[in-house]
């Protein structure tokens, strides 16, 4: 796959003429048709068929003003189809250099770059005769490691994969969603950008006359260089006019606790390579932040042994309010509440003579001072090359402190360095927000001009944002959908899905990426530019004039002497814009950091200090609600939970115990700001301090995908706790719900399944580690057939368990790439999920602080396959390479193979589950044209991206060389950003796979049967402090 | 029509066919059965209701059709259900009727001889039950051929390794056979009933279906010796029928199905099944069409006997597989004995025991064996008894397997039952349908029996 | 010889029950008569040896079938499996003979019995809808209670008046002609 992007350099304009014939008849066709016509059309009527099947019947007598409407929407979506071969017209440069033309089936790279978490990803994505279908990461992307990064130099010429996470993979499918908005809509009437754009220019007159008092600005935290300096145009042209920016999930308490601690808000960036100790303060680091992928990396390297790097293991103490991915891989971990964070934080500062703290904090609830005397000493031993991070949901002290920790322990310039924060305006999203409420509720508001985002259903619940909205005479909103937002506001502007617009942004270390669309916008969405050029009084500017404008501008700011096409052409093609990076800035602490931090303590110590506290955390799949009309999001099963399709109240089993709760019960929680009932999940290791709810569900207006899923918290949510809550009373309703879990059982039963040492145990033993041998059965008997030779290419992947954390973007990936379907919430919770790849994850231990594994389970490929034995029609064989193949074609369906396979990692269309994705036009452009879309009644399961297997096959044939180790990467290994996963050819004995299966660490899951696996795992090796021993003893046994 | 008494006094307990007994009068009597013009009452309101069960049965498989496999409860990790489940029952309750015959005639167990006609019919039918589920559990039903093996225009040929595979050529000769071995056994009769009928049509019929037949001497000895043949060679076809149906099982690797003792406990099992559904349908027979002279209490008794020792043995059968799991140390084939004991489903294994072991025991006293009623009444409690077995071997081994990750539950549908009941509504119209077109008792053997009984006086 | 009627099929003798029929038999075997069947409503001991025939080709016509369904089950197997369309099937090798027991035996038994029925059916030449036994009204008994002697009209002794006085003899309850 990499090779063959390298062969077919993609071109800076596709060939439009030869795409229009391969795509049908009609190029762009007019977007409006009258009703009659609309309803003559059988396209149109088969689509509406199936769109609103209720529709049909009173579709013959003139139908309501909705009904037009949604029929509207109809006749774009099927405009969307006949987009599939619309380029941009501006000139796009793909990644590699092109041949003359496409070559039909051959994909293309573009890189461009999203922005979530805070800062840009550098993606690739994938392109198939014009329809973007997969993204990649972008290795030349400053917070975006590599894929095979140790790959040979051979290697490194063919086209290079860099990780991802889930929400990156997920955004595909976004772009084809049916349910985006696709129309101006004016008093939920459809109107058109021109009539907008008269009465904006009317609207704006009159403002001009104030100075623009009346006009306000609300966008999300904004990075990209090109809208900022558009706003600061406006602000200009409008003196009166304010702009505000909010977020749901903010930095607030990282930006006070910086300006706690040093007078600015500056933001720290690690280098966990070099960190031998971290002390997590709540802080979920490796998935969430704006250097997740590259500190994910770092982190995972030092935790892989075996081979090279025996002793350099890290380790890791976890101090957290929930359960997160990082806790889950930590050596030693703590479960507090939001209270012991602060005290034990005070504490680690005292022992390291934070002035004046010793007094207020002599003794730690709920925390052994052995736990601190250990942590102390560790991070005492290693000074600069240790780091403590803070959590965004931690208080600002909580920062404040670490800042001042990481001083102490003289970690900047090694692990830690600062950098100004990249966003436009570092200010506190929730003050930011009651300003502008405020402003609105006096009156002053004339003109509410909103990019993008969801205030009416996610801002701080005191405000009552969305009942506000209704006061303000002229609104406009910008978004992707028709959200609760937009039905507040007068005006509703479709906004271009990231992989239709141009734009720019910037990641943590402010290197700029430029933002280039692969596919003109399907329903004719307008960016953030447009709109703010708009305002500026150009309605028909092209986003790519403007941000081309502003680099342009930069270039001859910059005063060098190269031309700027070459500039453009290299940013456009490498995804970076070379020369943008800023250096670290350095900072002292305030001097009287000691006494500032007292100050908040007192204000922390008036806070209500509730037995049980409610913590709101970000969903891991939908995050803000952002992503709730996303299926692949929805369905993918939640760490530790499992769960999809909902949220739930995650509970400690003691807690559970206390008030006789079972997962599927459903609790009332009153709190201060009002009360909500959701079932409940028992998590073991859960703090008893706290029980967790994920936000971003209960949307109204998500779509078809997202609505009424789940339950929405922001009511509860306020400004001054917008993530810990006092519960006052949590009861139980009597009632249960069956909750759509992927994983019920998460005890290993005395089993095998995984094996698991310390470092320690492995260091006093490398070449054969004695917690490696513990069953004699493990060994595979004889077979009484005879034994067969396996020549040539025999591919196998190995899992190390050691370095994956659970951040589920192999499983988002490999659904994309292979085309695997969405089954819902119903199918779910009948056991029917379709994941050609999952995340075991299981609990060994007491339930209350329990060692915690994630076991990715895919198809083991075995050589012994028993699945392929038992099948009447040899619909599943294995071939000469090694693979175990489904022939869906042969298939009749027996499920004989589903039951003789010991991993069950075979699915089953239990349903016609790709039936939408046939009929709906739209989401037509979404599959993966590499591979096959299966039909009712047959099995289906992991191939090993046996079609990137033979892409490479044929490229390198043609060539006349054998494939390169590396050359192949499968969807999940690429997605990985912890590079848990390695793929290649077991019989080259210098191949990365083949040597990690020749580790010591290297075990068969379920080898006792014989069924010679190619998928091995590598054993799970924690580094925990041997004074702390018992605790982890304890939970092991 | 009906020259003899009952004879209900203990001294005729001993004999299988009445005293006072002619030829003429035994093939009159069961003749008429058939030839009576006018349908009882009870008969037709006996089809219809069966029919109306058959009625759901084509229902439901219209709706699994247009749907899909997905309308039933199974999923990952149980992917067989109810249609696996009722069709291993049906094959056991389909050994009966042949064995009764076939080893029954090589052991000239004379007893045989007024039961075995109906004894076949019901094999028949319950087999034609059984072959229904495989085919209607695919996901693609459509292509069921594919797993004969025709030269087709792909080159493919079906797995032979796959015990499904097995299981198609068992059952499918297994149908044949059973047929053959019926029809040859009807011909005489056919002759009879030919000659018997003074209506047209009939006689057209059973004219063709007789093929000739006239009884010379020379085609009874061939008869006789092909009979014989047939019934030597389906003796070891109904044992090699449910080992091979067990192999679907004791062959995969999953705990609880990986054992060798299958074979032997499913054909007992089966013959279990089979003799308990040969009860269930004799009694109300005999009773409604006053058959106590030629199905007597001895017939009763000595089937009742048999249940007791096939039952002896399935409960062996399960002993076995507690043992072999705790020999074997392996804690997933351990697991299965306690999670069918303490699990999800231990309600369903506790009334298995009870229904094959327990009550059962009560065939031990020969007051229950001479009691219809409560031979009845077993004979029900035995049938669900083996259903359930089924359903524990079936559903709760593959519920939880080897990782505890992806351990799962099965909960029926509406349209699991409807095909199980369906298909026992099918079974019970085809029986209605056979008791009013074929003599239910072979009658050329009553004969030799009354000139037998002659002989012994 | 004197009063043969070319339209006869030959001489129907009735009797009353198995023993007499089997001794009458025996008796016309002794006078020579080859050509000599006997009709019962069930089969009878001995009846068959008293008109001289002793042992059938069953036995062997079956061990044929049984060979013949053998070799084709288990070469079918090897076919598919081996030569036409060999696959990688679980790492098994190619003829795995012991999976390939089952339905090889299956197919034996399917081809000895297809072989026993119609060879019963083939050596007793039916199927035969009509017969000029059935013309004699009587002869439905035969299917009942009573039990017939036949002597064809083409047994070299056979002679009209001769024969019936042998069967009269014999005691018959009737003898009729059988017409052709």
């Amino acid at each position: 796959m990499g090779a063959c992007g390298q062969n077919h350099l993609g071109y800076p304009q596709l060939d439009i003429v030869e795409a229009e014939q391969s795509c049908g008849p009609s190029g762009n066709s007019p977007m409006w048709r009258s009703l009659d016509e609309l309803a003559g059309d059988p396209r149109v009527m088969a689509l509406a068929r199936r769109e609103f099947p209720s529709l049909l019947d009173r579709l013959v007598d003139a139908p309501s003003r909705r009904e037009f409407l949604r029929l509207m929407g109809a006749s774009l979506a099927l405009a969307g189809l006949e987009g599939c071969i619309r380029q941009p017209e501006e000139k796009i440069v793909p990644y590699v250099r092109a041949p003359e033309q496409i070559i039909p089936g051959k994909p293309l790279y573009y890189a461009t770059a999203m922005t979530h978490g805070g800062a840009s990803l550098g993606l690739l994505v994938e392109s198939q005769m014009g329809r973007p279908v997969k993204v990649e990461g972008n290795p030349l992307h400053p917070a975006v490691p590599e894929v095979m990064s140790k790959a040979n130099d051979a290697t490194k010429s063919s086209l290079r994969f860099g990780a991802t996470d889930a929400f990156a993979q997920a955004i595909v499918l976004s772009l084809y969603d049916p349910d985006r908005s696709q129309t101006v809509i004016h008093a939920g009437q459809i109107d058109t950008w021109e009539s907008f754009y008269t009465q904006l220019r009317e609207r704006l007159e009159k403002d001009t006359t104030t100075g623009g008092a009346g006009l306000r600005v609300l966008s999300e935290a904004v990075i990209s260089p090109t809208l900022v300096d558009q706003i600061e145009a406006l602000l200009k042209r409008f003196p009166g006019a304010k702009w505000h920016q909010y977020e749901p999930i903010n930095e607030d308490a990282a930006i006070a606790g910086a300006r706690l601690a040093f007078g600015a808000s500056i933001v720290p960036s690690y280098d966990l390579a070099q960190a031998d100790v971290i002390l997590s303060l709540d802080a979920d680091f490796l998935v969430d932040g704006p250097q997740r992928l590259v500190d994910g990396r770092a982190f995972a390297e030092r935790r892989k042994v075996g081979g090279a790097n025996a002793g350099s293991m890290n380790r890791l103490y976890m101090v957290e309010t929930g359960r997160t991915q990082t806790g889950a891989v930590a050596d030693h971990r703590l479960a507090v509440g939001p209270r012991e964070v602060i005290q034990f934080t005070w504490a680690i500062a005292a022992a390291f003579g934070l002035q004046s703290a010793k007094s207020r904090f002599s003794e730690v609830i709920g925390v052994s001072q052995s736990w601190i005397d250990v942590v102390v000493g560790d991070l005492r031993k290693s000074r600069g090359r240790s780091v403590v991070l803070a959590g965004r949901m931690q208080p600002p002290v909580v920062h404040a402190l670490a800042h001042w920790l990481n001083q102490a322990l003289g970690n900047i310039g090694t692990t830690v360095t600062y950098r100004d924060p990249i966003v436009a305006r570092a200010e506190l999203n929730s003050e930011s927000m009651r300003e502008l409420t405020e402003g609105v509720r006096a009156g002053e508001v004339s003109t509410l001009i909103m990019l993008g985002g969801n205030p009416a259903y996610n801002a701080p619940a005191e405000l009552k944002f969305g009942e506000v909205l209704a006061g303000v005479p002229f609104t406009v909103h910008l978004s992707e959908y028709v959200d609760e937002t937009s039905a507040q506001c007068g005006w509703h502007i479709p906004a271009a899905h990231l992989l239709e617009s141009w734009s720019d942004t910037r990641a943590a270390d402010s290197t700029a990426s430029i933002v280039q669309p692969l596919i003109a916008p399907l329903y004719g969405g307008k960016t953030s530019h447009e709109l703010v050029a708009a305002l500026l009084g150009d309605p028909d500017a092209k986003s790519h004039d403007l941000v081309r404008g502003y680099w342009e501008r930069w270039h001859q700011r910059r005063g060098a002497s190269d031309s700027f096409d070459a500039i453009w052409r290299t940013a456009l093609h490498d995804g970076v814009v070379a020369g943008t990076q800023m250096p670290p800035v350095i900072r002292t602490l305030r001097p009287d950091i000691a006494n500032a931090l007292e100050h908040e303590l007192d204000a922390i110590n008036e806070l209500p200090n509730a037995e049980l506290q409610i913590a709101f955390r970000p969903d891991p799949s939908v995050w803000d609600g952002r992503f709730a009309n996303n299926g692949w999001l929805q369905e993918l099963p939640r760490p530790f939970s499992k769960l999809t399709w909902n949220n739930a109240v995650l509970v400690s089993p003691a807690t559970a115990a206390e008030h006789s709760l079972k997962s599927g019960d459903v609790v009332e929680i009153v709190i201060s700001s009002g009360s909500v009932k959701l079932p409940v999940v028992v998590v073991p290791g859960h703090p008893r301090q706290t029980v967790t709810v994920h936000i971003g569900y209960g949307r109204t207006a998500a779509g078809r995908i997202g609505n009424s899923v789940g339950v929405n918290i922001y009511p509860l949510r306020t400004s001054d706790a917008p993530w810990f809550a006092g519960i006052d009373r949590l009861k139980k309703t009597g009632t249960r719900v069956n909750l759509a879990t992927t994983q019920h059982h998460h005890l290993l039963e005395g089993r095998n399944l995984i094996r698991t040492g310390t470092l320690a145990e492995f260091v006093a033993a490398p070449q054969h580690p004695k917690f490696m041998d513990v069953d004699e059965d493990t060994n595979p008997q004889e077979s009484l057939y005879p034994q067969r030779e396996w020549a040539g290419y025999q591919w196998g992947m190995v899992v190390n368990q050691s370095a994956c954390f659970g951040c589920n973007a192999c499983v988002v990936a490999c659904q994309a790439e292979n085309n695997v379907p969405i089954v819902g919430a119903d199918q779910v919770s009948r056991g029917r999920e379709m994941h050609w790849l999952r995340i075991d994850n299981y609990y060994d231990g007491s339930p209350d602080d329990p060692e915690t594994y994630h076991q990715p389970m895919l198809c083991m490929h075995c050589e012994m396959a028993p699945c392929e034995v038992v099948c009447p029609v040899a619909a599943t064989t294995h071939s000469d390479e090694g693979l175990n193949e489904m022939t869906y074609n042969r298939c009749v369906g027996t499920r004989y193979c589903s039951n003789n396979c010991p991993y069950k990692v075979r699915r089953f269309n239990f349903f016609d589950y790709n039936a939408e994705l046939r009929e709906n036009a739209t989401m037509q452009l979404r599959p993966n044209p590499d591979v096959t879309v299966r039909s009712r009644g047959v099995m289906e399961k992991c191939t090993y991206c046996v079609q990137r297997i033979n892409e490479a096959r044929i490229t390198t044939e043609k060539q006349d060389r054998t494939i390169h180790d590396g050359e192949i990467v499968t969807a999940c290994q690429a997605a990985c950003p912890a590079e848990a996963l390695t793929f290649g050819n077991l019989n080259e004995a210098t191949s990365a796979v083949a040597q990690l299966a020749k580790s010591s660490l290297n075990y068969s899951v379920l080898g006792e049967l014989n069924t010679r696996p190619r998928t091995t795992h590598l054993a799970v090796v924690r580094n925990p402090n041997p004074a702390l021993r018992h605790t982890s003893d304890e939970s092991t046994t | 029509m009906n020259p003899q008494p009952n004879s209900t006094n203990l001294e005729h307990h001993e004999r299988l066919v009445a005293p006072g007994h002619t030829f003429a009068s035994v093939t009159d009597k069961i003749a008429s059965i058939v030839l009576a013009r006018q349908l009882k009452y009870g008969w037709v309101i006996g089809f219809a209701l069966s029919f109306g069960l058959t009625m759901l049965l084509l229902f439901a498989t219209a709706w699994l059709f247009v749907k899909g496999v997905g309308v039933w409860g199974i999923d990952v990790p149980v992917a067989w259900g109810f249609a696996i489940v009722n069709f291993v029952w049906w094959v056991g309750i389909g050994h009966a009727g042949t064995l009764i015959s076939a080893i029954l005639l090589l052991l000239h167990q004379e007893w045989r001889t007024s039961i075995n006609r109906f004894a076949e019919a019901m094999t028949l039918f319950a087999v034609a039950c059984a072959g229904m589920f495989p085919l209607l559990h695919l996901g693609r039903p459509q292509y069921f051929y594919w797993l004969v093996p025709y030269p087709s225009t792909m080159g493919v040929w079906p797995q032979f390794r796959s015990p499904l595979i097995w299981d198609f050529f068992a059952v499918s000769t297994y149908a044949t056979v059973s047929l053959l071995f019926w029809y040859v056994g009807l011909i005489p009769d056919l002759a009879t009933l030919r000659d018997r009928t003074k209506r047209r049509v009939p006689q057209i019929v059973y004219g063709i279906l007789a093929m000739g037949w006239r009884g010379s001497a020379r085609h009874w000895r061939r008869y006789q010796d092909a009979y014989l043949l047939l019934a030597a060679l389906a003796t070891p076809l109904v044992v090699s029928v449910h080992s091979v149906v067990s192999f679907d099982f004791a062959v995969a690797i999953v705990p609880g199905w990986h054992s060798t003792v299958f074979p032997p406990y499913f054909v007992a099992g089966a013959i279990y099944s089979g003799f308990a559904m040969v009860l269930t349908i004799a009694i109300p027979l005999r009773a409604a069409y006053g058959l106590k002279d030629f199905i007597t209490d001895r017939h009763l008794d000595n089937m009742a006997k048999v249940m007791l020792a096939s039952g002896l043995i399935v409960a062996y059968g399960y002993l076995t597989e507690t043992f072999t799991a705790w020999y074997s140390g392996q804690q997933p084939d351990l697991y299965v004995v306690e999670n069918r004991a303490m699990g999800p489903y231990a309600f369903w294994y506790w009334l298995l025991l009870t229904c094959n072991i327990a009550v059962p025991q009560f065939l031990w006293s020969a007051r229950v064996r001479r009691n219809t009623y409560a031979l009845f009444a077993l004979a029900l409690v035995i049938n669900l008894g083996m259903w359930l077995e089924r359903f524990i071997i079936v559903v709760v081994s593959l519920h939880r397997d080897f990782l505890p990750s992806s351990w799962g539950m099965y909960t029926p549908t509406f349209w699991d039952w409807s095909t199980l009941f369906g298909s026992i509504g099918l079974f019970v119209a085809l029986m209605f349908l056979f008791i009013r077109l074929l003599p239910v008792i072979s009658i050329f053997e009553m004969r030799e029996m009354v000139e037998h009984s002659e002989h012994e006086q | 010889m004197s009063g043969l009627s070319a339209d006869t099929f030959g001489l129907l003798a009735e009797f009353r029950d198995a023993e007499s029929l089997v001794a009458a038999a025996a008796r016309v075997h002794q006078e020579g008569y080859r050509s000599v069947e006997a009709y019962s409503p069930m089969p009878v001991e001995g009846l068959a040896d008293a008109i001289g025939y002793h042992r059938t080709r069953m036995p062997i016509v079956v061990l044929i079938g049984g060979i013949i369904g053998l070799v084709s089950g288990y070469s079918l197997q090897y076919y598919c499996a081996v030569i036409s369309y060999p696959v990688n099937i679980g790492g098994r090798p190619l003829h795995s003979w012991p999976a390939f027991i089952p339905v090889t035996f299956e197919m034996t038994i399917l081809g000895a019995s297809l072989f026993a029925v119609l060879g019963m059916l083939a050596m007793n030449g039916l199927p035969r809808p009509h017969h000029p036994l059935f013309a004699v009204p009587q002869f439905e008994r035969a299917t009942r209670d009573h039990f017939f002697l036949c002597i064809l009209r083409t047994d070299p002794l056979y002679h009209e008046r001769a024969t019936r006085r042998l069967l009269e003899q014999l005691g018959a309850s009737e003898v009729v002609d059988v017409p052709l």
